[in-house]
């Protein structure tokens, strides 16, 4: 546990933090130079999160595919991999939980829904491990397969919702069966119908998976070596090739988990879709905000679906566009990209706690 | 002692580092026309004065004087300014750009809007040509051997107007003959009235060219002496604070049954070349086989090929009579071949691993460290500890990334790592590069205790001397072939050099 003390006291934490600050207080300055109010807008952005448990509850909605697609992200970064396909593969993971959900009848809630979950996250994981496959055989850039996977990806589940799952006459697939959905319905009820799920749970226990796995097991301490240094992995008698497909496929599988909880816990049917929803995408602000650290993304992810969720009642009552949240977003993934600006803004604090450390 | 005005004077210099004095109150003078070397262990703080000096850090305390006025230098380009130019040990040069681009990079000369190449091209050639450089302002820098390389690296301070030269380990790159070039080079520099502060742990290159000698270890002056009134042992105990022994100490070998037979080997490149062909070597228990070579004959495609880093093409090679040729590396190691690599930080290590990660990354799945898919921390970091403990490895915790070692440790902890693991076959390829006099005599000695236990080691090294005094056999090789073989106290420098060269002259060429 000390590890995890160390995480908030850390370098990285701090900055963080600051940065996190820095990106609010740009977002004000923005505001302020539009000619609003930035208190109230933060105030009513704050309010609508979490002054109602309806809201509460979507707000965490909101949040949950986020932690999935940031943990894909960050488990290929901390193996030396840009998996940025994390869109697609949420998408592959939504179209196997829905066909799953839709097509196979008859089986018990407790043996469905967990088989829909399971079929989002292995299809996923399968799709992200075809960008990994051709990287270990053929040496191409995951990057580029996987912006290409993305957009053959998107219209494959148009495809498939199209031809074998279409509601008539309407833009979307048939409802899920009953047995399929994971959404809580009592705790659904006590929060105003707010669309709570049991996917929130996993994702908190797929972030502690993360982290067993990547730093206690011996099969993190390969994917990590190979992350850090192809050349010593292979001189250690480790398969590159091999641990390369291994981490884009549990990657993917975090993504398509996200999206087999959006059909079975929030929508309970998938919509034929004209763009990608961009929940893989954010997710790698997600994971970036979170230093590519599974507790860090948990709440890299509040603060960002904070943010967007928020930024509705922004608008709504304090008559500040929704935009603003993006600009804020933006600021805030800049300033942890560029750490020197905020060392610099620390510069003063440092250079005491320096002095101390010396004496 | 001098009453001339010194180019460069160092006053008190202290930088400090979190945790660490790096330089403390170092004073340090540079006459006209000298060759000053700074001589100090790795990790002595040679490198953070330098940066100093051109303006990469700032001195906590201290000053600065050059031509006897005192200066701020807060940069690299005031640096510039002030005449200083610093040959790196790592060149920054651009591979795809020419000579000429990269010399003039940052500070082009133009004509109108364009670059004015003919004009930059004909200087680079004057300067050329005045200083013996002898470098093609034309060629591509991946075409250039690394030599011409470094002289580019010099050139470009010379164009910038340059004075006072600052060489950062400039020959842990070089092959002999390169070596003996630049310190012609650096002669004609002096002749024409440059400074140089030379920064080394070599000792025979600072009696062979150094007029004076400024000593530092752990951030501290020790002496500045002349280097007339000075001899080798004296400078490396003052380095190195205590007494250091040359000679290797070794009984005679007991060389017993053949280990290691390497039959007819054969090994393509990528274009279909052979960088292995028809290698014959066998290598007993209880001896150490020395293999020499010039840089780039096919070592390096030798321990490929020998720990399955590289495929074979042809031939077999064997260990204790079990074939092992092409095997996975991994395989290899089980089989019972430890190997110490070339390039410690590209093989080597993990660097952003721990050193107690490290102590198992050939061993992490087996047990006691991996117990059903997890990894037992615990018998990781005993294990850490017991090496560290046994190997000096001058660590600040187990826990400490490998990264933040020096040269020194770091290959301490590689070497204990391997020999922990009690092979069959030792394989040390360049073990003591870039060491210092401490570290080497350090490992050469584990090198010897481990043919003394009767182990076979493959000793694979640029130093002559090294290959000289610690090996029992020698084998020379040469474009992928092993040449010839000799016994250490049968041979001299001249008779291994002209078998490195294949024993005509071609090899001068080859290297242009």
């Amino acid at each position: 546990m000390s590890k995890l003390m160390k995480i908030f006291t850390g370098d990285s934490f701090i900055l963080s933090i600051v940065a996190i600050i820095m990106g609010l207080i740009l977002g004000a300055l923005v505001m302020l130079i539009g000619g609003y109010d930035p208190f109230e807008a933060y105030s009513a952005l704050l309010t609508r999160v979490y002054g109602d448990s309806y809201n509460f509850g979507e707000a965490i909605r909101e949040m949950t595919p986020l932690i999935m697609t940031g943990l894909a992200f960050a488990f290929a970064a901390r193996t030396g991999l840009f998996n940025i396909g994390g869109e697609g593969q949420f998408l592959i993971g939504m179209t196997a939980a829905s066909i799953v959900g839709i097509h196979v009848h008859g089986l018990p809630v407790y043996i469905h829904a967990p088989l829909a979950v399971i079929a989002g996250a292995v299809f996923g994981g399968l799709w992200a491990a075809i960008a990994g496959y051709l990287k270990a055989a053929r040496g191409v850039n995951e990057v580029i397969s996987c912006i290409m996977l993305n957009w053959i990806g998107l219209y494959l589940s148009n495809m498939i919702i199209n031809n074998y799952a279409l509601l008539d006459g309407e833009n979307r697939s048939v409802d899920i069966q009953p047995t399929a959905s994971i959404a809580i319905g009592w705790l659904s009820e006590m929060m105003g119908n707010a669309r709570v799920h049991w996917g929130t749970v996993i994702a908190l226990l797929a972030a502690v998976f993360f982290y067993i796995f990547m730093w206690k097991t011996k099969q993190g301490y390969e994917l990590r070596a190979v992350g850090f240094n192809q050349d010593a992995s292979k001189y250690a008698g480790m398969n590159v090739n091999r641990n390369v497909v291994k981490a884009m496929f549990i990657s993917g599988a975090f993504a398509g988990l996200g999206g087999a909880f959006t059909v079975l816990g929030v929508f309970g049917y998938q919509s034929v879709m004209a763009s990608s929803p961009g929940t893989g995408f954010d997710g790698i602000a997600v994971a970036l905000i979170g230093m590519n650290n599974p507790f860090g993304i948990i709440l890299g992810s509040i603060l960002f679906g904070t943010l967007t969720y928020g930024s509705a009642g922004m608008s709504f009552s304090a008559d500040v566009p929704p935009e603003i949240v993006r600009i804020v977003i933006g600021a805030i993934i800049f300033f942890i990209a560029a750490q020197g600006i905020v060392r610099w803004v620390l510069k003063p604090f440092y250079a005491k706690r320096k002095k101390e450390k010396v004496l | 002692m001098d009453t001339a005005t010194p180019v460069v004077e160092l006053k008190q210099i202290t930088k400090r580092f979190p945790g660490i004095v790096a330089n403390d109150s170092i004073s340090l003078k540079l006459q006209k026309g000298e060759i000053h070397a700074l001589l100090g262990e790795n990790g002595a703080g040679k490198s953070t004065l330098m940066n100093i000096v051109f303006g990469l850090y700032q001195p906590d305390e201290g000053s600065i004087e050059i031509d006897g006025k005192p200066v701020i230098i807060d940069g690299p380009n005031r640096a510039i300014e002030l005449g200083i130019g610093m040959v790196h040990q790592h060149f920054k040069l651009v591979q795809p750009f020419t000579v000429t681009e990269n010399i003039i990079l940052g500070s082009e000369p133009r004509k109108g809007a364009r670059i004015n190449y003919r004009k930059a091209t004909e200087e680079i050639r004057k300067l050329s040509e005045q200083y013996g450089l002898r470098v093609d302002p034309n060629a591509k820098i991946h075409d250039i051997s690394v030599g011409m390389q470094q002289r580019v690296e010099i050139l470009k301070t010379l164009y910038r107007g340059a004075d006072i030269l600052i060489f950062d380990e400039p020959t842990a790159v070089l092959t002999p003959q390169e070596i003996s070039e630049l310190m012609e080079i650096m002669q004609r520099l002096i002749q024409e009235g440059k400074s140089i502060i030379l920064i080394t742990h070599k000792l025979k290159e600072i009696m062979q060219i150094a007029d004076t000698v400024t000593i530092i270890r752990r951030g501290k002056v020790i002496d500045t002496v002349k280097k007339t009134e000075t001899t080798p042992q004296e400078l490396a105990e003052k380095m190195v604070g205590r007494n250091v022994s040359f000679k290797v100490d070794k009984k005679a070998a007991e060389p017993g049954e053949v280990v290691m037979y390497m039959e007819n080997i054969l090994s393509k490149n990528k274009d279909g070349m052979a960088v292995l062909n028809s290698l014959n070597l066998q290598v007993r228990a209880g001896e150490i086989l020395g293999i020499a070579g010039v840089d780039g004959n096919g070592q390096t495609e030798l321990i490929e090929a020998l720990t399955g880093l590289r495929h074979v093409d042809g031939g077999k090679i064997t260990l204790h009579g079990k074939d092992i040729t092409n095997l996975t590396p991994r395989k290899v190691t089980e089989s019972g071949v430890a190997h110490i690599p070339e390039d410690r930080h590209k093989h080597g290590l993990v660097l952003d691993f721990s050193v107690s990660e490290n102590m198992v990354l050939e061993t992490y799945y087996k047990a006691p460290y991996n117990k059903n898919g997890f990894l037992q921390y615990d018998e990781v970091d005993k294990k850490a500890t017991r090496l560290v403990e046994a190997f000096d490895v001058r660590t600040p915790s187990i826990h400490t990334m490998a990264r933040s070692l020096s040269g020194g440790n770091q290959q301490k902890a590689i070497i204990a790592r391997e020999i922990d693991k009690n092979p069959e076959l030792l394989v040390a390829a360049q073990p003591t590069r870039g060491l210092d006099v401490g570290a080497i005599e350090f490992v050469q000695k584990q090198l010897i205790a481990q043919r003394d236990q009767g182990k076979a080691v493959l000793l694979i090294s640029f130093e002559l001397d090294e290959i000289m005094n610690v090996s029992d056999r020698i084998a020379v090789i040469y474009e992928g072939q092993i040449v010839g073989e000799v016994l250490p106290e049968q041979t001299n420098d001249q008779e291994l050099g002209l078998m490195m060269a294949g024993s005509t002259v071609k090899r001068g060429a080859a290297h242009e």
